[in-house]
């Protein structure tokens, strides 16, 4: 079967326990051609990935349907190891270098020439481990690998630590190219690490290497660097086919249409009538030149201001910084910058300070940072009440009656699904201990609620009510509410304003009718200038 | 970028700077010394007799010490398991002298009993260690005294209570359990510290021989082509060998030991040697960790230290020194195979698996069986150091001769500089020597001091494992000094497929 396409992958579907992240997802590269995946946060592009090369998270649950073929041959790749033999290969966004290492050592990893022992018969009872290493061979396929993608300027015997990321990233291309009879590389959100120069010259030496007939599959969330080096492109979202298109065909407004593209359901009941009393002059929480030192999600710096009374997003793709923006007002990682609340300043170098303030905080991480899993539901809803505002106290001791009293009201207010107040936690589905979080939070009777993936792992009904609550206690306590989520949906059915963060940094302040191509723009850092420019 | 200028990473510091790094990676080192050198003045012993001492001691510790580089290069931190390694050979040894084997032949059955044990308890120890990651060390101490307990069940018990042994020499009076000390004057005593020169000469001859025969066998066979090279490795060894038939030369070598004042020499030259073909094989690019100062230095140095032993008083110190020559070859030749290790593929993943276990499973390297290598090749080799160790001390307390050469071992290794993640022959036989300095002045010092060995008695013991305690310690700090150093990358965000799994787990 002649086909024009070097690597079809067609109606590949995935199931993680009866959870479906791929549905008949089908992916076409030709030789030589750049062509960009993309995608929301779970759309399906990792599983994809995953499904190319074989990884055992795919085959210890349970495979995949549906087929790839490579160069019109149908491949059953068994793990990464076999996509090597087809010649596909990986550049990872977090670099396998090892840092001790040489250049060389680095492109030779685990692929070392050796030359037979100098004792006889030693490979015949070893086999290849007792190899000489032939270090000047290497060096000068190294060089070569190097040289092909133009970087004559890294030293193939300079240790890899302390390069900068950039060159880091080359060394990892290198390894790539080195390889025989590489076919195909997918590249990881490959830009995400590096400075605006190494990403120029990283999107030339994918063009460099497009044109050696090495097809490359572009994963990235830059919509401008698509435009830029793509000549095609796939759509997933949601685990589904959407569309593949040209670049010369599309703009990057339908891009961003397409990827986020779908219609606000609303996960809300928004009947009741808004009373609420949001002005301008009153500002809840101000942050100024903000910046938190969170790995993974930095916050490079964040001006925001959040009027009393009002339900205010942060969105965004994942690791650019959005989760950074509470965890930093907690006190959990080091912050600049200053956070002031209702006019006065906090002080963050202090542990427990937002508390004191009447902020309460639900944590993205509730397993990790929420809840003490082994304890029971009444101390987990108490606990931060007591340590921080003395509740619940007779002298040094637990006041029990009271705390009871309280934590079964708690339980019915948010119909927390359990045998009473003394089951643990750990014990409780997602949903439920979802429920104890808010719980706990609401107990301190805050002023403003910071509530990171409100509805992370929990069923559609307990999302509704989680969702349901927040909107309630914000128009009958006056509560400012601060929602961090990935999931645009929730909210924009519940927010009044959402800022998108992209690369630690906010890149649009957006009303929750705002269109979907704008949601789409903001989250690759761009706004409607940009493309018009 | 600039693309005429290539990027070298060479670090233009300052020579206050490169001096002041220089010291605080060899503190520990330095420590000691000062501390060997305090206790050497105030215990006023005489100096050939703690120099011939130390040097006994080398030979009798060295090689286990050099047992514990191959699982720092493999990542699996320092092996407190070599303890299994001991007890392997004592187990050999104690069914050698049971059955009256004695002299050379003796030892080599006892290494033929004890390497097999070895090997079989280096695999399992690794096939545990593969199942604790990460803590490999608490794991090798912990199995340390496992395996003791095992042994006294085996030693105590089983012997003359279920595996019938009668020799009133070894067995308790009641039938059961072997004696508290085995003597080995008369059967393995000196075994190896005795072997002549000439008997070497001999074994490296047969050695050469029959490699070449197999050469010659796989030629004929056309399996492997016959180089010159080969005929000139084994023409050379012939002629060595002729050369041990004439009257004059003949004579030097029915000798078992030599002076310090021939191997010396001997050193120096090695040393010089090799500095100079790091010098000529890095003439035109210097490949990194080499430095042209430091080679011309060391050659220097060794021409000093050379032109010392014509001092008379050194001269006359080092001549009070003799070294028995077979356990330094054996050093030398476990120093040799450490490096030569390193050159294979198979050290080259051991470095790879040590570095980064991630990096090492996706290029496809088995991790599991690399670190299980490891641990058998340190286990043999800790058997070996322990059998080196039996014969040259001449008795063995069998319920006690095992028991602290991990700990020892070990804190020999960090006195040399040695850390967790990274050690080396220079470092092991530096630290070895420290280690043993202190050992052997320290009582002396405390009886100076404070009218009591004992007092230095302890001293040295809490030295021992103060040290331990210490350099892990330090070893920690630095890892944390590392990790944030802002020239390290971020972390990187975790992917949507490590968010996605979490997600799946959360909602199963």
């Amino acid at each position: 079967m002649e086909t024009p396409y070097l690597l079809s992958m067609d109606n590949i579907t995935k199931e993680y326990f009866g959870n479906r992240v791929l549905k008949n997802v089908s992916l076409k590269i030709k030789p030589g051609e750049i062509h960009a995946l993309m995608g929301e946060n779970g759309a399906g592009k990792s599983t994809l990935m995953n499904v190319l090369f074989g990884m055992p998270v795919i085959h210890q649950t349970g495979g995949f349907e549906g087929q790839v073929q490579l160069e019109g041959k149908v491949i059953r790749i068994q793990d990464p190891q076999g996509a090597m033999k087809y010649g596909i290969g990986m550049v990872h966004q977090e670099f396998m270098l090892i840092p001790d290492f040489t250049v060389t050592e680095n492109i030779k990893v685990g692929r070392e020439i050796g030359r037979s022992s100098i004792l006889p018969l030693m490979d015949r009872v070893f086999g290849r481990d007792l190899d000489h290493m032939e270090w000047e061979k290497m060096s000068t396929d190294s060089r070569k690998a190097l040289d092909s993608i133009g970087m004559m300027n890294i030293e193939e015997y300079a240790k890899v630590a302390g390069m900068p990321i950039g060159f880091q990233q080359f060394v990892e291309i290198a390894r790539e190219i080195d390889k025989t009879g590489i076919k195909l590389l997918v590249f990881d959100e490959p830009t995400a690490v590096l400075t605006e120069s190494e990403a120029d010259r990283l999107l030339e030496i994918m063009r460099l290497i497009a044109s050696r007939g090495i097809a490359i599959i572009f994963i990235t969330h830059r919509l401008d660097e698509v435009m830029e080096v793509a000549d095609s492109l796939t759509i997933l979202r949601d685990g589904e086919f959407i569309a593949r298109k040209d670049v010369v065909e599309t703009d990057l407004v339908e891009i961003a249409q397409l990827m986020i593209g779908r219609s606000v359901e609303k996960l809300v009941d928004d009947s009741a009538e808004d009373t609420r009393r949001i002005d301008d002059d009153r500002i809840a929480l101000e942050l100024i030149n903000y910046r938190v030192d969170m790995p993974g999600e930095k916050v490079r710096q964040i001006n925001v201001k959040i009027r009393e009374g009002e339900i205010f997003g942060f969105g965004g793709l994942a690791g650019q910084g959005k989760i950074g923006i509470h965890n930093g007002i907690q006190g959990l990682f080091e912050t600049e910058g200053s956070v002031i609340v209702h006019g006065e300043k906090l002080d963050l170098s202090k542990r427990g300070e937002a508390l004191r303030k009447d902020i309460a905080f639900v944590s993205e991480d509730r397993r990790g940072v929420g809840l003490l899993l082994g304890e029971s539901i009444e101390r987990n809803i108490i606990f931060s009440a007591m340590q921080v505002k003395n509740e619940f106290l007779k002298g040094r001791f637990i006041d029990r009656k009271k705390s009871r009293q309280h934590v079964e009201a708690m339980i019915k207010l948010l119909d927390i699904r359990c045998t009473g107040p003394e089951q643990t936690v750990g014990s409780l589905s997602g949903g439920n201990q979802q429920k104890v979080c808010l719980a706990r939070a609401l107990t301190l009777k805050p002023n403003i609620l910071m509530v990171a993936e409100p509805t992370r792992g929990i069923d559609i009904g307990a999302k509704k009510l989680v969702l349901e609550y927040l909107r309630k206690i914000n128009l009958e306590e006056g509560t400012t509410i601060v929602v961090i989520s990935s999931e645009l949906a929730e909210l924009r059915s519940i927010c009044d304003r959402i800022a998108i963060v992209s690369e630690g940094k906010i890149s649009a302040v957006l009303a929750p009718d705002a269109s979907d191509a704008d949601y789409g723009l903001a989250m690759s850092g761009l706004s409607r200038e940009d493309v018009s420019a | 970028m600039n693309q005429n200028k290539r990027l070298t990473l060479e670090t233009k510091d300052s020579f206050a700077d490169r001096l002041k790094t220089l010291l605080f990676d060899n503190k520990v080192m330095i420590v000691f010394a000062l501390l060997c050198y305090g206790a050497f003045v105030v215990s006023g012993s005489q100096i050939e007799t703690v120099l011939s001492e130390v040097f006994t001691r080398i030979a009798r510790n060295g090689f286990t010490v050099l047992a514990l580089l191959i699982p720092v290069f493999a990542g699996m931190g320092l092996n407190f398991g070599i303890v299994i390694g001991a007890i392997a050979a004592q187990i050999a040894v104690f069914a050698t002298v049971y059955w009256r084997f004695t002299g050379f032949g003796g030892m080599m059955l006892a290494v033929a009993l004890a390497t097999p044990m070895a090997i079989l308890f280096g695999y399992l120890v690794g096939k545990l260690f593969n199942k604790m990651k990460g803590a490999e060390m608490i794991a090798g101490l912990i199995l340390g005294y496992f395996a003791d307990g095992l042994y006294q069940l085996l030693f105590l018990v089983l012997i003359g209570g279920v595996i019938p042994a009668t020799d009133p020499r070894f067995i308790i009076d009641g039938g059961m359990g072997v004696k508290n000390a085995i003597d080995l004057t008369g059967s393995l005593k000196y075994t190896l510290d005795r072997v002549q020169i000439i008997d070497l000469a001999l074994g490296l001859f047969i050695i050469i021989a029959v490699i070449t025969a197999g050469k010659l066998i796989l030629h004929l066979r056309k399996k492997r082509s016959f180089e010159h090279k080969d005929w000139i490795i084994f023409a050379v060894v012939a002629v060595i060998y002729g050369l041990t038939y004439l009257p004059a030369i003949e004579k030097h070598l029915f000798a078992d030991r030599v002076n310090l004042i021939v191997a010396l020499p001997l050193f120096l030259a090695f040393v010089a040697l090799r500095n100079l073909y790091h010098l000529y094989r890095n003439r035109k690019t210097a490949m990194p960790g080499f430095s042209r100062t430091r080679s011309i230095f060391m050659i220097v140095l060794a021409g000093v230290v050379f032109g010392l032993t014509y001092v008379p008083r050194l001269e006359a110190l080092i001549m009070s020194v003799n070294l028995p020559v077979l356990p330094f070859i054996l050093i030398a030749g476990l120093c040799a195979f450490n490096n030569g290790l390193l050159n294979t593929r198979l050290g080259q993943n051991m470095r790879t698996v040590g570095q980064s276990q991630t990096v090492a499973a996706a290029s496809g390297i088995d991790v599991d069986r690399t670190r299980v290598i490891a641990m058998v090749l340190s286990t043999v080799l800790a058997c070996w150091g322990q059998l080196i160790y039996l014969q040259n001390i001449g008795t063995f307390s069998t319920y006690g001769a095992h028991l602290q050469i991990g700990q020892f071992a070990v804190a020999a290794l960090l006195v040399g500089g040695a850390s967790v993640s990274k050690a080396t022959n220079k470092q092991a036989l530096i630290g070895v020597t420290l280690f043993h300095l202190l050992f052997i002045i320290a009582p002396q010092a405390g009886r100076e001091l404070f009218g009591d060995a004992m007092v230095g008695e302890y001293f040295r013991v809490f030295v021992s494992y103060g040290v331990i305690a210490l350099s892990l310690a330090m070893h920690a700090w630095q890892r944390k000094i590392r990790k944030e150093d802002p020239e390290f990358p971020d972390e990187v965000p975790s992917k949507p497929a490590t968010a996605l799994a979490h997600k799946v787990k959360e909602a199963d």
